[in-house]
């Protein structure tokens, strides 16, 4: 092979691997996104059943039911809209009445939401980003939310 | 007054690091040996004065000084000591300060050690190193400054975040800075070549130990956060994909096919233009992973810096550097010298093959981790990319990668034969299938491709070991020959088959733990038992007990063997941090062979019943055995006396000086 054809086999040989990622990439693109919504969303944007979303929003006061089998109820809203969430499993160490929370998971005909992960939050302060700009856009957003500053952690 | 000392010697730091910015390149120019050789002065004093600002931050945090806001903020009098000193690091400011120090000590080492360096790359490497030590000294002071004072000093500090008090954390950030900030050196050094235009396979040579260290450190940083998060998050997972994880995988994967391809580099001068590219890729994605877990723009379980004039800072850091050295690349880059010829079968077609898979699995994980940033920043449609994603796209382009690992040492150099590797590797293949074929039998229901993921980890491990066979021909001559072999075989060749063992290690623990890890969830009350995978466990009772600055409550559970023959307790427990109103969840482990059994309890509920989780986790040690084999072969290739910064040359080297003078 001369100089040329061994760079051309080369460039090649890297486009066709690249091609590969790509391909995979929009392959897996379109099957595994999942889209985060608030109470609002699910109501305006018509979220199919069945479709795997992560719903963000404050647990609504007084809404936290336990059942058998560490089986819990509760009502995600996000001060307009509300959605009943229900959870098999041991809730996240910061889990609490009025505090953020986001639950993946899809929603029933009935409009009751299964969650199979509820995302551990860091600490009492922290509200997770999604949730705090749809609280901000439903106009519920308290300024007391952040007064104490969160830690900051170092990062891995 | 400590604090104000550190103060002042982080700004004399930045004055340093300026001067060591400027005049070396103007006498590397003008060729003035008295300016150039400033660089190496300079790079000493400002990583003195560095580590003094640094010393003055811990003696604030080891004498819990709460007039200093940073201490008030992430420690308390009651922490352990260890606990004070890790918590410098544990928040923005003082990480930033860990950042810097070790960047002034890679510098500092460069100066003191490359004697055998050609004067001019030596001083030009100095001074962007320099540059980079000056922008992030900036940032500190400017935005990020652990020395501020409160007016009303507190009585009492706000203590670290607990989930981070933990021995796990000592070591994890540092490492990972090591690993990161390694590479700056890399980068420097290809920053300097470019300046040139000139580069040779010396260059290779010179850059290869630091990023052979860099990749050790960040190889056990990231094990390290990945078994940290395992036993401390409670839920028992070793990787989330999480974007910050990602964040330090980039650095690591770039940082891998650097390595590899400045082998082509040193010894077949071919692949000059690239590697050089991938030194700039390897620090730049340390930098934006850097941004990414300093700026705040992302959710996820490590907390943030809320101050968006730190995101932005960072962010013009990291256009400057990356896009400064990326222009500086496609400007110079076509008037270096091209390299020597190969046939595609051949070792260095193998390490084109390495790179080319590393980097595309590095731009998955890139695009991954980025476009739901993108896309929320371009049409504020909120997504998350999950480990679905990266399961779908990082796991096809790196299976083919560790299949072809065992192939590359057995081909030879510019022209290689496949079919006698292949011939060589039979062993192997034989190996990997009998263990597919075995994991098929014994296996009662799980994925179907996971026999398939533990033959090809047999074949990595087993191809490391024909590796070695085929070069001590053990097996083939009289042992004691084998072993004079052996002992005569370059440390390098050793490191390599160490690290490729240890990648055979590592995925068979996580083809393991994944396919055949098992869990149960229960809420017991006392006396319950609960049973998973040849093990039964009894809950006798909660205890409370009383820490340094937290309060168990440990539940006591008695572990014993379907059979019945009690093997031991397993004390997982909540604690309560008092001073944050916070408690962390602390499994409990036990270890059995390669495999754990991982228990953690949730808070009982009304009814009195305790939430139980119980996770049989098959083989997942290996997991990070693997990475400290990896790490080893690292170390063995680094003390490889071709590697060491040799003591023979400085004669010459000082020679040249003098005749330059």
């Amino acid at each position: 092979m001369t100089r040329k054809q061994r760079r051309l086999a080369l460039i090649g040989s890297g486009l066709g691997v690249l091609a590969i990622a790509v391909a995979l990439m929009l392959n897996a693109f379109r099957d595994s996104i999942v889209f985060f919504n608030s109470p609002s969303d699910i109501e305006s944007k018509h979220v199919a059943v069945g479709t795997r979303i992560r719903l963000g929003g404050l647990v609504k006061n007084g809404s936290l039911f336990h059942g058998n089998n560490l089986k819990v109820r509760f009502t995600v809203t996000d001060g307009s809209r509300e959605i009943p969430v229900a959870y098999q499993g041991v809730l996240p160490d910061l889990f609490r009445e009025g505090q953020g929370v986001v639950a993946e998971g899809v929603l029933d005909g009935a409009g009751l939401f299964n969650a199979d992960t509820i995302l551990a939050k860091h600490d009492e302060t922290y509200m997770p980003k999604e949730v705090a700009d749809a609280l901000k856009r439903s106009g519920h957003w308290k300024d007391d939310y952040t007064q104490r500053t969160p830690p900051k952690e170092v990062g891995k | 007054m400590i604090a104000e000392l550190g103060h002042y010697a982080l700004v004399l730091a930045l004055g340093l690091a300026l001067i060591q910015g400027s005049m070396p390149i103007i006498g590397a120019r003008g060729n003035d040996t008295a300016l150039m050789t400033m660089a190496s002065a300079t790079a000493l004093a400002q990583f003195v004065f560095v580590a003094a600002a640094f010393a003055a931050l811990g003696a604030c945090y080891v004498t819990s000084d709460f007039s200093v806001l940073n201490v008030y903020e992430n420690s308390n009098s009651a922490m352990p000591l260890l606990y004070r000193l890790t918590s410098i690091w544990g928040n923005h400011e003082g990480s930033m300060m860990l950042w810097i120090l070790i960047l002034a000590l890679f510098g500092a080492l460069v100066a003191a050690f490359g004697n055998n360096l050609p004067l001019r790359l030596k001083t030009n490497a100095l001074a962007v190193q320099a540059w980079i030590a000056a922008a992030f000294e900036l940032f500190i002071l400017l935005t990020s400054n652990p020395f501020l004072r409160i007016a009303d000093a507190p009585f009492e500090g706000r203590d670290l975040n607990p989930i981070l008090q933990d021995p796990g954390l000592a070591f994890h950030p540092p490492f990972l800075y090591l690993g990161y900030v390694g590479f700056s050196i890399a980068f420097s050094f290809a920053i300097a070549a470019l300046l040139e235009g000139r580069i040779d396979a010396a260059w290779a040579r010179w850059v290869r130990p630091w990023v052979l260290g860099a990749w050790m450190c960040l190889t056990l940083g990231i094990a390290g956060g990945s078994f940290w998060a395992y036993y401390e998050l409670g839920w028992g997972g070793f990787w989330f994909w999480d974007p910050v994880e990602n964040a330090s995988l980039m650095p690591w994967l770039a940082g891998t096919a650097l390595l590899h391809s400045a082998v082509v580099m040193e010894k077949r001068g071919a692949l000059k233009v690239w590697t050089i590219l991938l030194a700039i890729v390897a620090f730049s994605l340390s930098l934006i992973g850097t941004f990414l877990v300093r700026s705040g723009v992302l959710t996820s379980v490590h907390a943030f810096a809320t101050d968006p004039r730190r995101g932005i800072f960072i962010l013009a850091i990291l256009v400057a550097f990356i896009g400064g050295a990326l222009a500086l690349y496609a400007w110079r880059a076509p008037l270096l010298k091209q390299g020597g010829l190969f046939a595609p079968i051949s070792r260095e077609g193998a390490l084109v093959l390495n790179n080319l898979l590393l980097t595309s699995a590095c731009a998955t994980v890139f695009v991954g981790t980025l476009y739901p940033l993108a896309l929320e920043a371009l049409t504020g449609e909120k997504i998350s990319v999950g480990p679905p994603f990266f399961n779908a796209t990082f796991a096809p382009l790196f299976v083919p990668l560790l299949i072809a690992m065992p192939f590359g040492p057995l081909l030879g150099w510019k022209r290689g034969d496949l079919l006698a590797a292949g011939q060589r590797l039979a062993v192997a293949a034989i190996l990997a299938a009998i263990t597919v074929a075995a994991a098929f039998a014994l296996q009662r229901g799980g994925p179907v491709l996971a026999p398939f993921g533990l033959g090809v980890a047999i074949f990595v491990m087993a191809g490391a070991l024909v590796d070695i066979a085929e070069r001590t021909l053990v097996l083939r001559i009289p042992l004691a020959a084998a072993l004079r072999r052996a002992v005569g075989l370059p440390r390098s060749a050793w490191g390599a088959a160490f690290a490729h063992f240890g990648m055979g290690v590592t995925l068979f623990g996580i083809v393991a733990v994944t396919a055949w890890g098992s869990e149960r969830i229960a809420a017991l009350k006392p006396g319950d038992t609960v049973e998973l995978a040849h093990y039964r466990l009894t809950f006798d009772g909660i205890l409370k007990r009383a820490g340094a600055n937290y309060q168990d409550s440990v539940g006591h559970f008695s572990v014993r063997r379907s059979g019945g023959d009690l093997i031991g307790a397993l004390e997982p427990s909540r604690r309560m941090f008092p001073s944050r109103e916070m408690a962390t969840t602390e499994a409990a482990l036990m270890t059995r062979g390669m495999s754990q059994l991982y228990l953690s309890i949730g808070d009982a509920t009304a009814q009195g019943a305790v939430p139980v989780r119980l996770y049989f986790k098959p083989q997942v040690l290996m997991i990070w055995l693997g990475a400290l084999i990896m790490f080893a072969g690292g170390a063995l290739s680094l003390s490889d006396r071709r590697l060491r910064v040799g003591a023979p040359r400085r004669a010459k080297a000082s020679a040249v000086l003098q005749a330059a003078k």
